[in-house]
């Protein structure tokens, strides 16, 4: 203990949210708000730096008693899984913020900035927290503040989208509430006392229809934020009504609390059932692929396109996870990150074209390569990284992923890969559309490339696709131990399940039998 | 044990010296009215707030005291004295943001104050109750008191309706109470909650009584006195008209202060006393537990006046609440009362932004009312969606510490499916407790311009239900043990020497 890291970590960007609100003038709010969420990121930055490699325990954690009567703790700590979703909050959140104070946020600035640090405060909480009432706290907080940027500053039908955002997320999370409850009670027998603190919830023991139960009160609540099919249906909505800065968020950081929550939570405290549930989730996950890759073919809004595009990444990140091997579990939390740049990027892009043209149909741009190359050429890196070429980040994940889909159930990998095929196609189709080809509409011509600003917030996300693509040791072997101490749970759970069936199979041959076979 | 067999009355001031404070006060009120102008109602509710902060005081001084007086129709115990602090508060939030209103509407001052402070007498007196006399003494005190009040603004028919609604209504159920009353005296021979017990279940219990029909009855019709007032469905009927129509600060009072003290009561009855004969009527909760969050949030969701809305939310949060009393046990009973504190100020907070929002001439109540409210009024649109939240229990306030606190009661007891019910209608509440937050943050322009003027008094009632809102959920430890704590010293009381007990 000692280190107060995490906590500052967690609440600078609160404190920096109550800041702003006091702040009067546009340039001085933008300016308090960009500082403020550069402190969290150097503090991640330094985490990184600080973070031991081959340790699976919890680092830098805190534990402090918070609700004594029930056993809850304020217990936060980083382990090589949260640590780099940590990373990728505070860098997106810092990026979204200098986007956004560049004209993309006009009206009631000071409220935006405000509710952006407080979403930041709700997701490193969620991430960072062991307790899981505490996680729980979070994972609500950071509902409100996205809610709001999308209710207030989003287009179109952004009422409607935000209002489905929040009711679908809480009716997964007010039961998974439930379930934690149930957890918590029924681990007290064999505790002796209650306890929301994650490692005290280990190997608690239920009977096979209960622990079915409480994994799918978890699982629902994950699987509607990744979002899974088939409870996909308030993304495309949100992600093409938010504002840029929130739909970067929610796919690139959001969606990964889902992922996250299977990980942290839904596998490690149920593994038999996550086991059993295995190849459902696996299948879940590949209807998800194809069916996100074929209904992002032919829409004909960019942002729809690239949200529905999320829909079948997030399936290759779930397949990843349920093959619970290490490769797969690897190369999820690989793509999950992979996921956050790229398709933070391309919305970051969507988003500056949208400034420029007042439209996002595919049908109003074509020939955009001849006024804006230099918007071009990183529209096409920041694709080709969401294609997965290999040198880029994209590929790494993917690859992880259907390796370990591969060892786990080969079908399922073959059928994924025809995810991969129609990504490329329907990408590479877009791509030709928006840029390629003799400029049709006049106003085309005259549109003005990246400012400063723009390629300011551009350039970190492309260096590190190049970094996350060439050289993925660091992050490898800091995934590493924490990784294989999942996987270890669920391979004590596979041996528990092995050795019962084997001895059921026992019983029920008669003795006569096996001597006969001997 | 002198004091359970002795016929005399047993004195004991401390035990009820804060209902003798506000029932002086009350009455001192009055009498200045007489000489005091209209316009001067101002001082006639700090009168009032200081005579509540006094009974607050010496409220507060009894704490961890345990007692029985006036031959044990009056207990003295942490539960008691937990509930008169709850009541008030409630009661000092009503005063406080009563102080502009009374005076835009030019109600008259000196019967309005006395009668929140009759009327928070009687609800005291229902916490304090030790026998069943005393409990039917209190709640009509109460009841009769806000009757009065509902009526207050003369000049609306709304508040006429209500007011007679209420009124009939009111005295329906007081006659279900009271002939409830009747039968269990008819079948234990006693009014006393201890005696009543003992008869039908301590050691020398006739084994028969806890479930004779005459019991059952009486327990059943004590039951529906009960629901109507805390407006549990299908005892509802009356509750939207009469917080439509009744004063902002009166419904208010309703919705805190009235719900909180039959509470007390039907608590002491069903849950501390006659836990014994209730084992078998536990069903009934779930069913009216279950009924009334689903149809409160329900019908909650067509509504466009705010405080109809509020209304029925307030019927809803009655029904999570039953899913405590369905639960039974200490940790229930802890969890009702911690949620019946943070329902409190959020509800109070609540009430306080609707009526900032009225002026005399313009009630402004509908939802649409607060569309833009966010630009015009950052900080009162601000306590509002904190209260909407809370109410709505969303993590860390008041509202949602409470909830958890009552579905892990529940869910020790095993009903699972009593709070996944619970925890769905949660889910559609938040569509409705969000609509407002939608009008006042997301929609453009209300269909008037609705201006404030200075309203000290209104925005410190609002300040004060904030801090409480966020201070209860963030930091619930000593609330959650006063709770607890208090519940736990009304079941604990040692146990009674059989003989004592024979007339």
């Amino acid at each position: 203990m000692g280190s107060y890291w995490l906590t500052g970590l967690i609440f600078i960007p609160l404190l920096g949210a109550c800041l702003v609100l006091l702040q009067e003038r546009a340039d001085a709010i933008w300016r308090a708000a960009f500082i403020f969420s550069l402190a969290p990121l150097a503090i991640s930055l330094y985490l990184f730096a600080e973070f031991a490699p081959g340790q699976a325990a919890y680092q830098f954690a805190e534990q402090y008693p918070w609700i004594p009567g029930f056993g809850i703790t304020y217990h936060v700590g980083m382990d090589g899984i949260s640590l780099f979703l940590v990373l990728l909050t505070t860098i997106l959140i810092t990026l979204s913020i200098l986007y956004s104070g560049g004209g993309d946020i006009e009206s009631r600035s000071r409220e935006f900035c405000f509710f952006m640090l407080m979403l930041e405060t709700g997701l490193l909480g969620a991430l960072l927290a062991i307790d899981l009432f505490l996680f729980y706290v979070f994972w609500e907080l950071m509902l409100i503040p996205m809610y709001f940027l999308i209710g207030i500053w989003g287009h179109g039908r952004k009422v409607y989208a935000a209002l489905k955002f929040v009711l679908f997320t809480m009716v997964g999370s007010i039961l998974m509430l439930v379930a934690i409850l149930y957890l918590a009670h029924a681990a007290s027998v064999h505790l002796g006392r209650l306890s929301f603190d994650l490692p005290d919830l280990y190997g608690t023991p239920l009977s096979p229809a209960e622990a079915r139960w409480l994994f799918a009160g978890f699982a629902l609540a994950f699987a509607i934020k990744v979002p899974m099919w088939p409870v996909h249906t308030w993304l495309p909505d949100a992600h093409t009504e938010a504002p840029t800065a929130g739909s970067v968020i929610l796919a690139g950081v959001m969606l990964k609390m889902g992922c996250y929550g299977f990980l942290r939570f839904a596998i490690p405290l149920f593994p038999t059932t996550a086991i059993a549930a295995g190849p459902l989730f696996m299948a879940l996950a590949i209807v998800g692929i194809v069916y996100g890759a074929l209904v992002a073919m032919v829409q004909p809004d960019l942002k729809r396109l690239i949200a529905y595009s999320s829909v079948s990444h997030l399936g290759f990140v779930m397949l990843g996870i349920f093959a619970l091997d290490t490769q797969g579990v690897e190369g999820a939390l690989y793509q999950m990150l992979n996921h956050g740049l790229s398709t933070g990027g391309l919305f970051l892009l969507v988003g500056m074209i949208y400034l420029r043209r007042h439209t996002r149909a595919i049908s109003e741009f074509g020939g955009l390569w001849r006024s804006v190359p230099l918007m071009a050429a990183i529209f096409m890196v920041v694709m080709l990284s969401s294609i997965g070429l290999p040198g880029l980040n994209g590929f790494v994940g993917e690859f992880l992923i259907m390796l370990g889909a591969y060892l786990r159930i080969w079908q399922a990998a073959a059928f994924a890969v025809s995810g991969i095929i129609l990504g490329a196609l329907y990408m590479l189709w877009t791509y030709e559309r928006v840029w390629f080809g003799p400029i049709t509409k006049a106003v085309n011509q005259t549109i003005a490339d990246l400012s400063a600003r723009e390629i300011a917030v551009m350039a970190p996300l492309l260096a590190l696709m190049l970094l996350m693509g060439l050289y993925p040791r660091p992050l490898l072997t800091r995934m590493e131990p924490s990784v294989a101490q999942l996987l270890s749970r669920v391979q004590a759970a596979q041996a528990r399940l092995d050795a019962e069936r084997a001895l059921a199979q026992a019983v029920r041959r008669s003795p006569g039998e096996s001597v006969a076979v001997k | 044990m002198s004091e359970f067999n002795s016929g005399a009355l047993d004195f004991s001031w401390p035990s009820v010296l804060p209902l003798i404070v506000v029932a002086i006060v009350a009455v001192a009120v009055l009498m200045v009215g007489v000489f005091a102008d209209d316009d001067e109602s101002v001082g006639l509710g700090m009168l009032s707030i200081g005579g509540l902060a006094l009974a607050f005081v010496l409220a507060l001084a009894t704490l961890g005291q345990s007692a029985r007086a006036f031959s044990g129709s009056i207990l003295l115990d942490n539960f008691a004295i937990y509930f008169e602090l709850a009541i008030l508060i409630s009661a000092f939030l009503t005063v406080l943001m009563s102080l502009e209103y009374v005076g835009d509407l030019h109600l008259p001052g000196a019967e309005y104050y006395s009668l929140i402070l009759f009327a928070t007498l009687g609800m005291m007196l229902l916490a304090t109750a030790g026998d069943l006399i005393v409990i039917f003494l209190g709640l009509e005190t109460m009841s009769i008191a806000v009757y009065a009040l509902a009526g207050f603004r003369r000049g609306d028919p709304r508040s006429i309706e209500a007011s007679l609604k209420y009124f009939i209504l009111g005295a329906f159920s007081t006659g279900f109470l009271l002939y409830g009353i009747a039968l269990i005296y008819g079948a234990t021979g006693t009014v006393r909650l201890d005696r009543i017990r003992a008869a039908i279940s301590g050691p020398m219990a006739a084994g028969p009584i806890a479930h004779s029909p005459l019991m059952l009855l009486g327990l059943g019709l004590m039951l529906i006195g009960f629901g109507f007032k805390v407006a549990a469905v299908p005892f509802h009927m009356w509750t939207p008209d009469v917080y439509e129509g009744a004063p902002t600060p009166v419904t208010a009072f309703m919705a805190v202060g009235v719900k909180i003290a039959a509470f007390a009561g039907f608590l002491r009855i069903f849950m501390v006393y006659l836990g014994a004969a209730g084992a078998e009527w536990t069903w009934v909760l779930w069913v009216l537990a279950a009924l009334t969050m689903t149809a409160g949030n329900a019908i909650a969701l067509v509504q466009t006046n705010i405080k109809r809305m509020l209304a029925y939310s307030a019927i809803a949060h009655a029904g999570y609440l039953l899913v405590g009393m369905t639960a039974a046990g200490n940790a229930a009973g802890g969890a009702i009362l911690y949620y019946l504190l943070g329902y409190a100020f959020t509800s109070m907070g609540a009430f306080a932004v609707v009526a900032a929002l009225g002026r005399g001439d313009a009630p402004h109540e509908r939802i649409a009312d607060y569309r833009g409210l966010a630009r015009r009024q950052p900080g009162l649109a601000a306590a509002m969606a904190l209260f909407m939240l809370s109410l709505t229990g969303v993590p860390p306030l008041a509202g949602f510490v409470g909830k958890f606190y009552l579905f892990s009661a529940a869910l020790s007891q095993g009903l699972v499916w009593l709070v996944i019910i619970a925890a769905l209608n949660s889910v559609i509440s938040a569509y409705y407790y969000i609509s407002v937050i939608v009008a006042m943050y997301m929609d453009r322009g209300g269909a008037e311009d609705v201006r404030m003027r200075g309203r000290p008094a209104l925005f410190a009632t609002v300040a004060i239900a904030v801090v409480g809102v966020v201070l209860i959920g963030l930091y619930p430890q000593p609330f959650m043990a006063a709770a607890s704590n208090a519940f736990a010293s009304a079941t604990s009381v040692p146990p009674i020497h059989a003989a004592s007990l024979l007339p």
